[in-house]
């Protein structure tokens, strides 16, 4: 059943590809990227304290922070992000991102479908999408399953959108900078090998409706799912999650902190091959006491993904993942030093800063700008569904593609994108 | 030797309890004990006659009738989701009363325990939910979803249910069932007229003719929503500015001309709930069957099309007339299928022919959901659950005793919910509760450390072993007797003795490790 499937949804996307509009022919969507980790900064983080610092404004912008030059001459960032400035020539920023919406769970969703949340039907989320034209129904093969999501889920809304349960990814839970890496359902805590095997026999002994009533199918499929789940745990799929088989200097790379070992499973995820892994790091909508709580953020930010951007290129891995990090939105340039915010940034999601790098996205880039206060952007404005875009498209998914039909929704993956100078797809930063 | 003893044990345990079926072939109607028994003492009813005649017909069997184990686990877990005490489990088994299903029914229908099961349902099909994509606000949810439950502890007729929902105005704190207006992601006539349709009439509105969809979208164009001056609050009001009459379709064709002074949800709703509304009564006592059977006599229960014909046409027309006979009280329909010998038959089908399914041959086994899962797992530990929602608010502390199929609010939800299949409550449809097993699931069934943990910290364990006194055969009854509501047969008995004395393994590890399997297995994890 699987196989005849997957035959329709592979001709369907052949054939709309091969039929879509002028914007996209097939044949120059040559897949430049394999896979992506997405660095979700949940609660957005400040554009002006991180990728888009403003030295020249007044106090009342910039707060105690300075700005430090990079590698790259030209582009300046954060004080705080000394790594990531030692290798801005490897990533690229859009100072220039914007879609207006304030509201978390709203722009959330706006962020990670490119649909406005007004539209009548909830979207899948970028991963969702790309596990659905690259995972199991398009010759996927690997074990360990296509989307997965460190630690915890958004729960912002239903990743999958109308693309249902298969889809969803798979999250850890647990922490990796603990020991073990509780990985759930994978890396089961406090229990030996041996009593794993005997409460396993135990089990087979005494459920046996299946074996002795056969003909309930509810029973067959379940015990056809036990044989299948247990024949995963017994194999390799433990491994990629134990970070003790990791060179202690290269956790400490990282950061021994859940961010920094999350970015390090994300990287032997991708050397195995999964297709999207999202980071979820929280803490970043820094209402009050905004400074104090980057002051801790940021370091933890600079090492984690300084050092996954250098670890991938060093392995060869960078060209074909992309790397993108962003909030919902930015924060509000001026600052609220009236209490009860005492120093805080607000929701802001006119203008705001996303870094993206590898898979056929250049370094060393910056697109767009924003004002002298970082309050609008004074030129070529990126909307959620260019950047979204941009990905699909490095990763040879024609962004115009209808859904597969069994879905029954007649919708493309992204709503049009605009083409056209300083307009539509990051052109300007993908290699030809 | 230790797997050679063990399957052994395996074999006698066959033997000794479903021997019949291999010393007959396997589609013979013998008993298969202990989850049947010989003689139906239940009482023909009017729906037994009406299935048994089309079984007839197409020569399809009855299945046996269940024990009265199987009984008490299943009708506890159909009406109030909650495993029976094993005291209760002990009475029931041994009380010669043979009325003592009918009186059992009627004691659970009126717990409310009843009606909090029953909500959670409610609460998936109206889409209960704080965050996107419904954005109902915490104050909503908390609102409607006491409403919702208020309206079945009183079980409110359906018909009254249902017309305040569609007619009420004014504001989401004040007039809870004005959030049905609210709780439509993206609230124009097009979208009200749709979630309508599905909720009320069992029809996908996109499936109806265009004319249709405009006409009936019509009489929704008046709805309008204000904002006040308290946060987040927000009126549901009939717009009567433009002073116009509304022209509207019904769904079954006749036009309404509708005048301006008139709020046209009030018309919609006069013929919504008249009688002989050919989709009112149909769709509820269809869904409540499906709710019970785990499939539609209509199936899926809500995409009812012309092309989709009802398995048993006259089964359903007994239902409805029931429903309108008793003034649209839904108890009375639970109670009717409840009491039938449909209902009470063994969930071992004759064969498997998948007509079985669609004729009611058998109960269909179904999977526990969600929330009645972790309500049980939560209820061994003694623990509760750590719930995370999208933002500050709603807040996610919730008394660990509280059950999870009270858990208003569909924004507020944990990764067991999740895995399990609790539906994200976007678009009402039945199908977003997935209650089939997969195989994620099955790994943390298998391999999970926070069950394990659950399963470790456990109050019932410590219990158990202080009031048996470390009497192993009665540590092995209670556990039966608490997961499965029976007892253990003999060979079961003696494969986990047995586990009792492995080495290596301390008292308080074989019981976690027994309870652990018992967890695992297909009779604890399915209604059967």
């Amino acid at each position: 059943m699987r196989e005849i499937y997957s035959v329709v949804t592979k001709t369907f996307l052949v054939l709309s590809l091969l039929f879509s509009e002028v914007t996209f022919p097939a044949s120059e969507i040559k897949p430049k990227a394999k896979s992506v980790i997405q660095i979700w900064l949940w609660g957005g983080p400040s554009h002006l304290d991180t990728f888009d610092p403003k030295p020249n404004a007044d106090y009342d912008y910039t707060g105690p922070f300075k700005s430090i030059p990079t590698n790259v001459p030209g582009i300046e960032i954060n004080e705080y992000l000394v790594n990531l400035a030692k290798i801005a020539d490897k990533y690229s920023i859009i100072r220039s991102m914007t879609h207006g919406i304030n509201g978390h769970e709203t722009a959330a969703y706006l962020m990670q479908t490119g649909h406005s949340a007004e539209e009548n039907l909830v979207y899948p989320s970028i991963g969702a999408v790309v596990s659905l034209f690259k995972g199991y129904d398009y010759g996927y093969k690997n074990i360990l399953p296509p989307y997965i999501v460190l630690t915890t889920s958004q729960g912002r809304f239903s990743e999958c959108g109308f693309l249902g349960e298969r889809y969803k990814p798979f999250v850890t839970g647990g922490d990796p900078n603990k020991t073990p890496f509780a990985v759930e359902g994978i890396v089961l805590e406090g229990v030996t090998e041996e009593r794993k095997q005997a409460r396993k026999e135990l089990l087979y002994s005494i459920d046996l409706l299946g074996k002795f009533i056969p003909w309930i199918k509810e029973f067959k499929s379940f015990d056809l799912c036990r044989e299948k789940a247990y024949e995963i745990l017994s194999g390799e799929i433990a491994k990629v999650f134990d970070l003790t088989l990791e060179p202690d200097e290269i956790r400490n790379m990282y950061g021994r902190n859940t961010f920094g070992q999350s970015c390090l499973v994300a990287r032997r995820l991708i050397e195995k091959g999964v297709i999207y892994v999202t980071v979820n790091y929280r803490g970043w909508d820094t209402h009050s006491n905004h400074f104090q709580q980057m002051k801790q953020k940021l370091p933890e930010l600079d090492m984690g993904l300084s050092s996954l951007i250098k670890d991938l290129s060093d392995r060869g891995l960078l060209d074909s993942t992309i790397i993108w990090v962003s909030g919902e939105f930015g924060r509000t340039p001026k600052i609220q030093w009236e209490p009860p915010w005492n120093g805080g940034r607000n929701h802001y999601g006119k203008c705001f800063s996303v870094l993206v790098a590898g898979g056929g996205f250049k370094g060393g880039c910056v697109v767009g700008a924003s004002d002298e206060k970082g309050e609008n952007v004074i030129d070529r404005p990126v909307y959620p569904k260019d950047l979204l875009g941009s990905i699909y498209y490095l990763l040879g998914i024609n962004p115009e593609t209808k859904f597969p039909k069994e879905f029954g929704k007649d919708v493309t993956i992204l709503p049009p994108i605009e083409t056209g100078e300083k307009k539509g797809l990051l052109k300007e930063i993908m290699y030809e | 030797m230790e797997k050679i003893k063990l399957f052994a044990k395996n074999l006698l345990c066959f033997i000794e309890t479903l021997f019949i079926l291999y010393a007959g072939n396997i589609y013979s109607q013998k008993i298969i004990k202990p989850y049947e028994m010989e003689n139906w003492y239940v009482p023909e009813s009017e729906i037994d006659k009406i299935v048994f005649k089309t079984l007839k017909g197409k020569n399809l069997k009855f299945a046996n009738p269940c024990s009265d184990e199987v009984f008490i686990r299943r009708i506890y877990l159909d009406t109030i989701g909650i495993l029976p005490e094993p005291e209760k489990v002990i009475n029931f088994i041994n009380d010669k009363n043979p009325d003592k299903r009918k009186i059992l029914i009627d004691e659970l229908l009126e717990k409310k325990e009843f009606a909090e099961y029953w909500s959670m349902k409610w609460s998936d099909i109206l889409r209960i939910k704080a965050e996107f994509p419904i954005n109902l606000w915490p104050n909503g949810v908390q609102a409607y979803h006491s409403w919702i439950l208020n309206s079945l502890m009183e079980n409110k007729p359906y018909d009254k249910f249902v017309r305040e929902l569609l007619t009420s105005s004014g504001s989401n704190f004040r007039n809870p069932p004005v959030n049905f207006y609210r709780a439509i992601q993206g609230r124009n006539p097009y979208s009200i007229a749709s979630a309508i349709c599905l909720t009320f009439m069992g029809v996908r509105f996109e499936k109806l003719p265009k004319e249709i969809q405009e006409g009936m979208s019509r009489i929704f164009s008046k709805v309008s929503y204000k904002k006040s001056l308290e946060w987040k609050e927000e009126i549901v009001y009939f717009n009567n500015e433009l002073q116009e009459p509304v022209e509207g379709i019904l769904p079954d064709g006749t036009k309404v001309k509708i005048p301006p002074d008139k709020d046209p949800r009030e018309v919609f709703a006069d013929w919504l709930i008249k009688p002989e509304n050919p989709y009112f009564s149909k769709n509820i006592v269809n869904r409540i069957w499906s709710w019970i059977f785990g499939r539609g006599i209509i199936h899926q229960p809500d995409d009812i099309t012309p092309e989709n014909p009802p398995a048993i046409p006259e089964l359903l027309t007994y239902l409805e007339k029931e429903l309108v006979k008793s003034n649209y009280n839904l108890k009375h329909i639970y109670r009717i299928i409840f009491n039938s010998r449909t209902y009470q038959q063994s969930f071992i089908p004759e064969s498997n022919n998948p007509e079985l399914e669609k004729y009611f041959a058998y109960y269909s086994p179904k999977r526990l959901s969600a929330e009645v899962l972790l309500d049980i797992i939560c209820k061994i530990s003694g623990t509760g659950v750590e719930y995370i929602s999208p933002i500050p608010e709603p807040y996610t502390f919730i008394p660990p005793e509280q059950r999870n199929v009270l858990l208003g609010d569909g924004s507020i939800t944990g990764p067991f919910l999740e895995l399990f299949g609790r539906p994200p409550r976007d678009t009402g449809y039945e199908t977003e509760r997935k209650n089939q097993i997969d195989e994620k699931q099955m790994r943390y069934l298998l391999n999970s450390s926070e069950l394990h943990k659950k399963i470790q910290s456990s109050q019932y364990i410590r219990n158990l072993i202080k009031e048996t006194k470390n009497d192993k055969k009665k540590i092995i009854e209670n556990i039966y007797l608490t997961l499965l509501s029976r007892y253990p047969t003999q060979p079961e008995e003696e494969i986990l003795s047995a586990y009792f004395n492995k080495s290596g393994i301390s008292l308080n590890q074989a019981i976690e490790d027994i309870i652990w399997a018992l967890i695992n297995s297909k009779e604890f994890l399915y209604n059967h």
